[in-house]
């Protein structure tokens, strides 16, 4: 692990430093391609603004977010909060034609968490057979994949794909996929097996069943916790008029089931199924993304309804640009509301002792207006107010207040 | 763009800005809350109250101590908003029907440990065995009954009805752990034994002797004063620190009294007064004061929980058939009624009333007492439909 650091802390630092001496034209802009509109989310990893220098096969990239914001919960405010919420740096270097290799690392809450979100190998044998190996994004659900800061028109990632899926969720493992192009439509399917979830999904500190308490193993990395993969498989169908539409599954065994070959428990299942889409609709030029999820986990009955066996939740983003045109000088500058939508169900199901539902969920609803001075970068000013309920189905608590930040590509 | 249009667009960030904050969602009315301190606390004493605010909401798991037998993952899933417990978390007891004690301790008594984290599994009740069922009771208001002495308790009781009321109070004699400080004032019996307060039988001495046992029955938490581990039966290694302990109970004493509501509406006043008249305040006794507290703000004040802190014969339809300390199985303390009507925004809307929750409505826990209290529930049952719905008017706004 300590290896990788250093490769990646020398590539990062290294390159540059070694050009900033230079003539700034020595560096290249690949920005965003928008040009065909046949990427589909599978994409998202390599379709982002990179930075190219001179001849060298090795490109940079990044971005950065940061914001300030005035919440309160239940009447209880923490005062205005200034946060430097993320910064990821891409580099990607094709060391062949149709050899590829990424990495993103991620900095998140200044130097809090640093995590290596993804570094993984391509390689391709066919459009339809690529071969990627190393840190995965697990393809589940869209916005795992295309979580890049800049694309949204929202300071909080999706509760849903955070809460719920767990995005950020990398992981060791192989895979193929590809992609298929037929007229309007666009096909494509993605297939890993990767280290996954541990037992910490039913124990935890948030005291109900959650798959994002798994990213604290940070040794799934090098080794999965009970030796079983964790299977991941999409499959995107997309009509270049209308849609794109994703279908996934996730799943395995979570629970560490023997120790030194002595069963200590049965083997538990963890299941996720998800589906995604964005479309832009005709005429109105609104853009819809959105994806729903449902997560299905053994937990042993003797143990507590604290932690629930099934959950489930999505978000839908509802982005109308209302401005496009120049503005303070930059030529093709936007102005977008927007409005997400969101709800999480944690516990779904009802109390052994009296029938009744349990709630622990939440329901959120975010107005935005958003400045974009390109697709690279948005400045975001957001509006909240969700409603959280506990497990009894208590009086919620009320959340709301204000969100203003930037998030750019560079 | 012009510079209108650049001042309009500054204008309108900044102003939706400022003008959000104004907008932002409010708290709930104080007086519809359970939670929070007593106002008079030093700010010493507000620092301390909230770390044991973060001790009683922190939920264990199995890496933090947890089980391996357990009821609830925290202090906060069975007693939510520091208001009565959701049948979810209602914990059982078995094995004991007199005051010789306890004959079931081998085979887990007294209290079932009806969960397990994964891996084990949990405990049985013996067959034929006759058990209780217990709902966590609200935690409000707990250092003053703390700081009532014991001989203001002993002179309430009565236990050969020398009042000829039909009334008889009595307390609930126990034995104390090693690791219970007795009060400065405390009184005991013949047999050396102290007078319980806490718990539905009262056979708990003080909030520490409480929430030690809790940790360790309800949650699987070992510490220094409850050092055997539920499952193992052994003597273990602390998973919390006395400090924490400490401070647990320390918010539990200063936990602010429920608020009452509309106490000067017409109905409501004439609710009360029915109450009266009806003899319910013979058990349910209004008012209480303390002793000297080394929490100044707990200090000689009266105060109004609408209990007697006696335990009283209930009838057999209340006999689970399993008991405390001295107390008898048909006996139960009257339990406070202050904070009853905000009952179900802790109870997730529904109200699931006496000992064993088995009460879904005022109404229903009333007609449901027996034994000593048969006298004052047939006047109630007496009492006209409109000042019946007043009574209870009173009730819900306690
Ligand atoms: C499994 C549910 C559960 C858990 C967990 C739990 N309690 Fe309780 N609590 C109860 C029940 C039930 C009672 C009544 C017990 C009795 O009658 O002996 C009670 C009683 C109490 C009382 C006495 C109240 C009174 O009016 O006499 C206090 C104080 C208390 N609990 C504090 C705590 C603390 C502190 C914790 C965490 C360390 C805790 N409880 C954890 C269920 C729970
Ligand atoms: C003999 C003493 C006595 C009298 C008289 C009495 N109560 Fe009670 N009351 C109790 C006891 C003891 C309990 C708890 C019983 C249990 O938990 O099973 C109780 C429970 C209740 C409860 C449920 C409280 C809870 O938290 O679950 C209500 C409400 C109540 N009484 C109201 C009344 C009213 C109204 C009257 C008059 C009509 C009355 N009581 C008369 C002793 C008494």
């Amino acid at each position: 692990m300590k290896n990788i650091y250093l490769i990646l802390i020398s590539n990062l630092f290294l390159f540059p430093s070694a050009f900033s001496q230079n003539d700034s034209s020595l560096f290249k802009q690949i920005p965003i391609d928008t040009s065909s509109k046949m990427n589909l989310n599978v994409d998202a990893i390599y379709n982002r603004p990179f930075l190219n220098f001179g001849k060298s096969p090795v490109t940079l990239g990044g971005y950065f977010e940061t914001n300030f914001q005035h919440i309160s919960n239940n009447g209880i405010t923490e005062g205005l909060q200034f946060q430097a919420r993320r910064l990821t740096l891409f580099v990607a270097s094709s060391i062949r034609n149709r050899i590829k290799f990424l990495c993103e690392l991620e900095f998140e809450d200044g130097t809090k968490e640093i995590s290596l979100e993804f570094a993984a190998l391509d390689v391709e044998f066919n459009p339809l057979l690529n071969l990627r190996a190393g840190i995965i994004l697990n393809p589940i659900g869209a916005f795992n994949q295309n979580h890049d800061g800049p694309k949204w028109e929202f300071i909080d990632r999706p509760i849903s794909a955070t809460q719920l899926l767990p995005a950020t969720w990398s992981n060791a493992g192989f895979g193929l996929y590809g992609k298929k192009y037929s007229g309007k439509w666009a096909f494509s399917y993605e297939l890993y097996l990767s280290n996954g979830f541990d037992d910490k999904i039913i124990s935890n500190e948030s005291n109900r069943t959650d798959l994002s308490a798994s990213k604290k193993n940070t040794a799934r990395f090098e080794e999965s916790s009970n030796g079983e993969p964790l299977y991941t498989g999409k499959i995107s169908i997309k009509n270049k008029k209308y849609a794109e539409l994703g279908f996934s599954y996730m799943g395995g065994v979570y629970n560490k089931f023997e120790i030194d070959g002595l069963a200590i428990d049965k083997k538990r299942g963890v299941h996720v199924f998800a589906i995604d889409f964005n479309s832009t609709l005709p005429k109105l030029n609104t853009y819809l993304v959105g994806e729903w999820a449902w997560v299905f986990v053994d937990v042993p009955k003797t143990y507590t309804q604290q932690y629930g066996r099934q959950q489930q939740g999505g978000f839908l983003d509802i982005v109308q640009a209302i401005i496009k045109r120049k503005i303070f000088g930059f030529d093709n500058a936007v102005i977008n509301i927007a409005c997400r939508l969101e709800y999480v169900d944690w516990n779904v199901g009802n109390f052994n002792e009296t029938g009744g539902n349990i709630a622990e969920n939440i329901v959120s609803i975010s107005p935005a207006i958003s400045f974009r001075t390109s697709l690279q970068t948005v400045f975001r000013l957001n509006f909240k107010r969700s409603l959280q309920t506990d497990l009894f189905g208590n009086p919620p608590s009320l959340l709301g207040g204000f969100q203003f930040g930037l998030s750019s590509y560079f | 763009m012009s510079t209108k249009n650049t001042f309009i667009i500054i204008l309108f960030l900044l102003s939706s800005s400022f003008a959000c904050k104004q907008i932002e969602p409010s708290g709930p009315e104080e007086e519809n809350i359970l939670n929070g301190p007593i106002e008079e606390l030093t700010s010493a004493e507000r620092i301390l109250h909230l770390k044991g605010d973060a001790a009683f909401a922190q939920s264990f798991n199995s890496e933090t101590g947890l089980g391996p037998l357990f009821v609830a993952t925290s202090c906060q899933s069975c007693h939510s908003s520091d208001g009565k417990g959701h049948p979810f978390t209602t914990l059982i007891r078995f094995g004991q029907w007199d005051s010789t004690g306890n004959h079931y301790i081998d085979k887990g008594a007294p209290q079932l440990q009806n969960r397990a984290i994964p891996g084990y599994l949990p405990e049985e009740l013996p067959t034929g065995i006759s058990y209780t069922k217990l709902i966590a009771p609200a935690v409000t208001g707990l250092g003053y009954i703390d700081a009532v002495s014991d001989a203001d308790i002993l002179n309430l009781a009565d236990p050969n009805d020398a009042n000829g009321d039909g009334i008889s109070g009595v307390v609930n004699w126990i034995s104390i752990p090693n690791y219970v400080i007795p009060r400065t004032d405390a009184i005991q019996n013949t047999n050396g034994k102290y007078i319980g307060r806490f718990g539905k039988k009262s056979a708990a001495y003080d909030l520490l002797m409480q929430t030690s046992l809790a940790y360790n029955q309800d949650m699987g938490i070992v510490s220094a004063n409850e050092a055997i581990d539920t499952y193992t039966k052994l003597e273990s290694e602390p998973e919390i620190n006395l400090q924490t302990l400490f401070e647990t109970v320390f918010y539990l004493r200063t936990l602010k009294v429920p608020p009452v509501r509309n106490a000067d509406e017409k109905e409501v006043v004439e609710g009360k007064q029915l109450f009266m008249n009806a003899g319910c305040a013979s058990c349910h006794k209004q008012e209480l004061k303390t002793g000297n507290s080394s929490i100044e703000a707990l200090s000689n004040k009266s105060f109004f929980p609408y209990t007697d802190m006696l335990l009283h014969d209930m009838g057999n339809g209340l006999d689970d058939g399993y008991t405390e300390g001295s107390a008898k199985t048909y006996e139960w303390r009257t339990p406070a009624l202050w904070g009853l009507g905000l009952t179900p925004k802790s109870q997730g809307g529904n109200y699931f009333l006496m000992h064993d929750g088995r009460a879904k409505s005022i109404q229903e826990a009333i007609l449901l007492h027996g034994g000593e209290a048969t006298k004052s529930i047939s006047n109630f049952s007496n009492l006209n439909d409109a000042d019946r719905l007043k009574l209870l008017k009173f009730l819900e706004n306690l």
